[in-house]
């Protein structure tokens, strides 16, 4: 005979399968309350041995009955079956069994299972190779499978609330105490991990102000909803982080789970106990389970563990199960360990005093138990060590623990600041007790709730598990850990916890170790002589169960992730045919055209040297530094002194750090004397600001200089080529565009469509350019102005791939693409300022040290190839050869093929670069080898007739 | 998930925050007389104590650099201040 | 009693009930005097103490570790060993490391299960294919395996990876290096532990380093928690802890300690056979033997020496991975962890002697740590046995932040590791 269930209630039969066989639940199981109702022993399998494994709990800390589950098509791997409801038509499969649990191919491991104890693989499987082992030990590794077709839900909440008193568990404990910070006027928060509320109220009957312990239960939750408290079930606080942060994981019907992140003033954690096993020979048989598991099935599914039941405790609150049990017509043996019992029980239920559990029979389910020496036939064996209080937040929180000899466990020592621990979690059993706790910890506003039944008594006699021969006493049943393994542990001085542990992967499994870390810990203590206290206790990290990553990760995905940023023209531009590219984090038209990319660009420019290109340079920086110390601001900010710029003059410059590397690139224009425009690289704008705000802040006088970032308010621009000033000057901006009025690096301010436009003459190409900055608000009317003025110049949409070739013809760099994390200005041979500039700039002192003055420094130069050789890839490296050994001496950082000269370009960094100018290299890429030419940077016009003509 | 008070905006979320460096550096000053080891110092090294520490933080949002006392291994902060004095 | 490991050591002690092994290692109680003594024992201290009995015969050593060997980072992290390395300074430390760790198991009798199965660095974007062939060639030239890979080989190595165009980071290609790989952290520091102990070295837990004595302007031994001991020779192995005790010492250190996280999900059937690393969300991850997810990514934003992990920096190396393998969604958080990493502003370790003489330094490993111990100990340990230094580590000494001579992958390659 099996469990069984012998009540229904009248609820609705829900049809499920399991490894394939029909089955059927009833409304309000979960799978392992229906796979019980069936009469399923053998749910799983161990780890490591392959044991035949069967429902031992009935939460969160089940170590066996883990299973893969499919429902409407979607497979979830892991699912613990003792917390997920069970629905119409589910799926459920045993993990690490094949074909089924019942029948496992692997079964056999176990009879080899004196060979592989634990940690037998640091000492085998070296010879040949560990290679040669590893795939077959994968393979028999890992419990669920994944499915690769899964696609997580697109959105998984987070909930950010704040709460005067956030209680943790809503058994009498925590409803006690959430009751009592309510009606104290707080804003109060109430989750529990179980379908409803009440906790072991839903099992073990009591009366509290004069109500069952679940109508009470429930009415302390209409209350608090009423007062417009928040109050969660199916929600797991599963961590407590910096700062009081409590991450509550929320399972939710029909929506993405969702995670609230909870600030308190103060925490009450009532998150009760847990019930650890006895150990004994053969305590993982299918049918052995925890004692108050098999009340909740009784209570709450009316399901009865077994027909003869063998109940094996250390302690009082098994006998109330005993009773249940026998009870609800099955036979029940009490098997107490300590000499005598402190309570009397009903006729027919025998009580063995002293009694040692030697062993269970039943491979596949329990079939006999031997109680101090005589064999008792049994289907089910319940055991009761004691109870393990739930203490993780309290220990995050970064309380300290003490071993109270009275419940044989840890209990919270000091208190923690902001923070209550109450009812079982806190060593507390009895009901009144556990209310009155309760009660306290929630502040004690209003009448404390008064139970009316009798205390359960508690009374616990240790238990721990000790070696006794060859027999295997299992401690975690998931990951097949006995005491054995603990004593060679012991015996091989893996004897700290934290190396018990990590040696023999105990409460290293699913389970987290919730049944079976403190059995371990008592049992090395045991084996070395010391005290539990002396043995430690081990670390009770977050989460308290395992929490869904999606559920962890949030909303940051897909696009969110890392959002790019999006230009006032995009539509635009998609409508001009533009495929878009991220570029510092901008998505940009790359080109334009529907033609291969290399083509489309080499079209883009060619057209732009010959007439005219119109490019979108909006992601360009513009930041404004303003005031009587803008100058000195930005001259300490800069390579190049800046501040003896003619007002309405542009000047070119570096941003160095402070370690004298160039940060960034670009052009200053002086507006006034109290008024400059920083423009930054696209990707560095951000950076720059922070650079030249951290300055202004520590130097200077804050009240006399501001730094202003208004590239989101401007959009830009660019016309660039022969025909650009013919261009522009069909716009009407009212700016005399001539050479002598606006010459190269000179700006004018004018107007377009009723608002400002500043026109700022400066090439990224080499070209006559004129970038025109407009408020974003008119930004497509001067795009359509343009594009319009272009038709009769037989202008070209030119996308930020032409750009980049049409300045590598020139010879400017781009920082961080043709200069690296070790460039210096004098590396490109801008030395000028290094060796004349008077005063502080920032990275100034580090250019001398004896690495920037190294006369082997690589430096900006530019490569030919032979004539009709196709461009030399990007990335490839100049290498030289010295006695043999290859060695890198630099590295091409930008290679294009010029439509225009009709020969690749390409920029690279080569050590003393610029002393080698004409000397031929060997250059690698990915195994072939090229020979390239040093040569100046600049390829086009290097005379620079055509940026002024 | 730390809180960081911002002596302008108040408490915020620690990912508005950046730290910035150690506090009480003073940069070695004019180049050309400050000897490799001095800037080395000044540059890169560090304190870095474990416990009660006083440094600069940048929150981003609002662009202020300012001066927090914190525990770096209770994380718990004691209180920070404007660097030039008063906010203003 | 059995001390030598094998599948027939083993057989034969499972005849018996495993009754005759031996322990490990043996916890002595300390003398009053040691040759060399090695502060911090984990996988660095442990491997130079056993490298300065093997290399050099020195095997009057103790190493001194405040709890339990093998506890601070070389237990808290994610167990990546590979040499994908731009500078040669770098490639010659990293796979000098790499070579060791290629024999290392049978070397100490230890199966630290080194797993050479690959490490692949994915590319989202012709830019960042660019910066991947700059680093396969460099690593090529600088003698280490590296390949190139197109998008169809790199999915080929990673099925499950996300294959939607239009994801926030498309795989362009990738970085191969095949025999980087995984191996056991724990094995690592109990191998070399046991080993170690083997030739005589006294590993002494429970022992924290207090001071330092010094004697006319030289390190001369330390105080502990169990007493003073004197030694020729200290080394410094404590990364996460350097700037505390450097304090102790009397000096600075270059080194700012963060918090790194790392995560596992359950156990799963194998789906994942490489080491990935996207370059555009920094969250690399692979399946550990037990068939457990493990997942890392950058450092926390804070500096802390606090050990434990954070919200902010879970989302991140989380929703990085959800967007590398959209299937593990499925997936749930089992444990989480954090180390406490020394960070060097050049991200490249200090080896070399301390500011105080008589004191050699091996620490700022940054995130490298475990990857780098077989080089680490050997280094350290040629140090403190002929008090100069080994050509690998030379590089590394702390006179590069005096000198500018820094070692910055992060310049060189556009990847900070």
């Amino acid at each position: 005979m099996t469990a069984r269930r012998i009540s229904a209630g009248g609820a609705r039969p829900i049809p499920f399968t399991f490894d394939g066989k029909s089955f059927s639940g009833i409304q309000g199981d979960t799978i392992a309350s229906a796979l019980l109702a069936n009469g399923v022993r053998v749910v799983g399998r161990s780890f490591k041995y392959h044991r035949p494994r069967g429902i031992v709990g009935s939460g969160a800390e089940e170590p066996n009955a883990v299973v893969d589950v499919t429902l409407a098509g979607k497979t979830t791997p892991n699912v613990r079956a003792t917390t997920e409801p069970l629905a119409d038509g589910m799926a459920v499969r045993s993990v690490n069994a094949a074909p089924t649990a019942e029948a496992d191919r692997a079964g056999f491991l176990d009879r080899f299972a004196a060979f592989i104890p634990a940690g037998f693989y640091y000492k085998t499987f070296l010879w040949p190779d560990w290679h040669l082992f590893e795939p077959r030990i994968r393979a028999m590794a890992g419990l669920g499978r994944l499915d690769p077709a899964h696609q997580p839900p697109a959105d998984s909440p987070s909930i950010n609330l704040r709460c005067d008193v956030l209680v943790v568990g809503a058994g009498a404990a925590g409803l006690a105490a959430a009751r009592s910070a309510a009606r104290a006027g707080g804003r109060v928060m109430l989750v529990d991990d179980q379908d409803a509320p009440g906790g072991s109220l839903g099992h073990r009957p009591a009366v509290i102000d004069g109500m069952p312990g679940g109508v009470w239960a429930e009415a302390v939750v209409t209350e608090l909803r009423a007062a417009g408290h928040t109050v969660l079930s199916r929600a797991t606080a599963f961590g407590l982080y910096d700062h009081g942060l409590v991450a509550v994981w929320q399972r939710r019907t029909g929506l993405p789970d969702a995670l609230w992140q909870v600030r308190a003033k103060r925490i009450v954690v009532a998150a009760g106990a847990i019930e650890r096993p006895l150990v004994f020979p053969d305590n993982d048989r299918p049918g052995v389970m925890s004692a108050e598991a098999a009340l909740v099935y009784l209570r709450r599914h009316g399901v009865l563990a077994g027909e003869r039941i063998v109940v094996a405790t250390n302690n009082d609150k098994a006998y109330a199960v005993a009773v249940a049990l026998h009870e609800a017509g099955a036979q029940v043996t009490v098997a107490d360990t300590r000499p005598r019992g402190t309570l009397a029980l009903r006729d027919g239920v025998e009580v063995i005093h002293q009694a040692t559990i030697d062993g269970v029979s039943g491979a596949r389910g329990v079939s006999s138990v031997t109680v101090s020496g005589r064999p008792i036939e049994a289907d089910c064996v319940l055991t009761s060590g004691g109870f393990t209080p739930t203490v993780h937040l309290f220990c995050q929180a970064k309380g300290r623990l003490r071993f109270d000899e009275a419940i044989a466990g840890f209990i919270p020592g000091d208190p923690v600041a902001g923070m209550a621990v109450a009812g079982a979690a806190n060593g507390a059993f009895a009901v009144s007790q556990v209310l009155a706790q309760g009660h306290a910890a929630g502040g004690g506003a209003g009448e404390p709730p008064r139970a009316t039944t009798p205390d359960d008594t508690c009374a616990v006699a240790a238990a721990w598990p000790a070696p006794r021969g060859k027999a295997r006493q299992w401690i975690d049943f998931q990951n097949d850990v006995a005491v054995k393994d603990v004593a060679l542990a012991a015996r091989e001085n893996f004897r700290s916890v934290e190396h018990l542990k990590r040696y023999t992967t105990l409460g290293m499994a699913t389970d987290q170790g919730k049944t079976s870390n403190m059995n371990g810990l008592a049992a090395m203590a045991a084996i070395t002589g010391r005290t539990i206290a002396e043995t430690g206790t081990t670390t009770y990290r977050p989460p308290f169960v395992p929490v869904p990553f999606t559920v962890v990760a949030g909303r940051r995905r897909g696009e969110f992730f890392n959002p790019v940023k999006r230009l006032a023209l995009e539509n635009q531009h998609r409508a001009d045919g533009a495929v878009f590219r991220e570029y510092g984090g901008w998505l940009r038209p790359g080109w334009y055209g529907t033609g291969q990319p290399a083509t489309e660009i080499a079209r883009e420019a060619r057209q732009a040297r010959a007439t005219v290109g119109i490019l979108d340079g909006s992601p360009l920086g513009k930041i404004e530094v303003i005031g009587p110390q803008a100058g000195a601001v930005v001259d300490y900010n800069s390579y190049q002194t800046l501040s003896t710029l003619k007002p309405g003059r542009i000047r070119y410059g570096f941003m160095l750090t402070e370690s004298g590397v160039i940060y960034d690139d670009g052009v200053v224009s002086k507006l006034s004397d109290d008024h400059y425009v920083v423009s930054c690289s696209s990707g560095h704008v951000g950076g720059v600001v922070l650079r030249l705000e951290e300055w202004r802040q520590d130097r200077f006088d804050r009240s006399q200089v501001f730094v202003h970032n208004s590239t989101p308010q401007w959009a830009t621009l660019t016309a660039t080529g022969p025909r650009s000033r013919d261009l522009v000057a069909m716009l009407g901006l009212g700016v005399d565009l001539s050479d002598d009025a606006l010459p190269h690096m000179s700006f004018a301010d004018g107007s377009f469509a009723g608002g400002p436009a500043r026109v700022s003459r400066v090439s990224f190409t080499g070209d006559r350019s004129y970038e025109i900055a407009v408020p974003t608000g008119t930004a497509k009317a001067l795009h359509l102005a343009m594009m319009e003025a272009g038709r009769t110049l037989d202008a070209v949409l030119l996308g930020s791939e032409a750009l980049l070739l049409l300045r590598a013809e020139k010879g400017y760099i781009i920082a961080g693409k043709d200069t690296d994390g070790t460039t210096m200005p004098h590396d490109l041979g801008i030395a000028g300022p290094r060796d004349k500039r008077a005063g502080e700039f920032v990275g100034k002192r580090s250019l001398f040290t004896e690495n920037a003055l190294r006369d082997d420094r690589q430096q900006g130069v530019g490569l030919t190839v032979a004539e009709g050789e196709p461009p030399l890839p990007t990335g490839a490296h100049a290498v030289e050869t010295r006695g043999g050994a290859r060695r890198s001496i630099g590295f091409v950082t930008s290679s294009y093929q010029s439509p225009v000269l009709g020969r690749p370009v390409a920029l690279a960094l080569i050590e003393r670069g610029l002393s080698r100018l004409g000397e031929t290299l060997d250059f690698v890429h990915l195994g072939t080898t090229r020979r390239a030419t040093i040569a100046p940077v600049c390829a086009f016009d290097p005379e620079g007739a055509r940026i002024n003509g | 998930m730390q809180l960081f008070p911002c002596p302008f905006c108040g408490p915020r979320d620690e990912t508005e925050f950046q730290f910035a460096t150690e506090a009480g550096k003073t940069r070695p000053e004019p180049a050309a007389e400050v000897s490799a080891e001095r800037w080395t110092k000044y540059l890169y090294l560090k304190d870095n104590p474990k416990g009660p520490t006083r440094e600069v933080w940048l929150h981003v949002t609002c662009g202020e650099f300012f001066l927090m006392e914190r525990d770096t291994v209770s994380h718990a902060v004691a209180g920070s201040q404007a660097l030039g004095g008063d906010p203003r | 009693m059995t001390r030598r490991y094998s599948a027939w050591t083993l057989a034969k002690e499972g005849l018996r009930g495993h009754a005759g092994w031996q322990p490990a290692w043996r916890s002595p109680a300390p003398k009053p005097s040691y040759d060399a003594v090695i502060i911090g024992g984990g996988g660095h201290g442990l491997a130079t103490a056993y490298y300065l009995a093997k290399n050099h015969g020195i095997r009057n050593v103790a190493v001194i570790e405040k709890a339990w060997l093998g506890g601070g980072n070389t237990g808290r992290n994610t167990t990546t060993i590979r040499s994908n390395y731009f500078y040669p300074e770098s490639v010659a430390l990293y796979d000098f490391a790499l070579k060791l760790y290629e024999g290392l198991g049978r070397e100490l009798n230890y199966n630290i299960m080194f797993s050479q199965r690959g490490v692949l660095t994915v590319a989202h974007s012709e830019g960042e294919m660019e910066i991947a062939a700059r680093i396969v060639n460099a690593m090529q030239i600088n003698g280490t395996d590296a390949e190139l890979l197109t998008p169809a080989q790199a999915l080929d190595k990673a099925p499950l990876l996300n294959r939607d165009p239009r994801a926030r980071y498309p795989v362009f290609g990738a970085v191969w290096q095949g025999r980087a790989g995984v191996a056991r952290h724990d094995a690592v520091a109990w191998g070399y532990a046991r080993a170690a102990d083997g030739l005589g070295v006294d590993i002494i837990q429970d022992c924290e380093v207090t001071d330092f004595l010094v004697e006319n302007g030289r390190c001369t031994g330390v105080e502990t928690t169990r007493g003073t001991i004197r030694a020729r020779s200290v080394g410094l192995a404590v990364a996460g802890h350097s700037s505390v005790l450097a304090a102790k010492a009397g000096f600075q250190l270059p080194i700012q300690s963060y918090s790194l996280q790392a995560m596992v999900s359950e156990p799963v059937k194998p789906c994942l056979d490489t080491v990935v690393l996207y370059m555009g969300t920094g969250t690399y991850l692979f399946q550990s033997d037990k068939g457990e997810i493990v997942v890392g990514g950058g450092l926390d934003r804070v500096p802390s020496y606090a050990q434990r992990g954070n919200p902010p920096m879970q989302r991140t190396v989380l929703s990085g991975m959800l967007e590398m393998f959209p299937s593990f969604g499925q997936l749930k958080m089992l444990r989480q962890w954090a180390g406490n990493v020394d960070v060097v502003p050049d991200s490249s370790p200090l080896i070399g002697p301390s500011p105080l003489p008589g004191l050699y330094l091996n620490c700022g490993w940054g995130t490298g740590g475990f990857k780098s111990i077989p080089a680490g100990g050997w280094l350290l340990a040629h140090l403190m046995a002929t008090g100069s230094h080994h050509a690998v580590s030379r590089p590394f000494d702390l006179d590069r932040f005096v000198t500018g001579r820094l070692v910055d992958e992060a310049a060189g390659s556009g990847i900070a590791h």
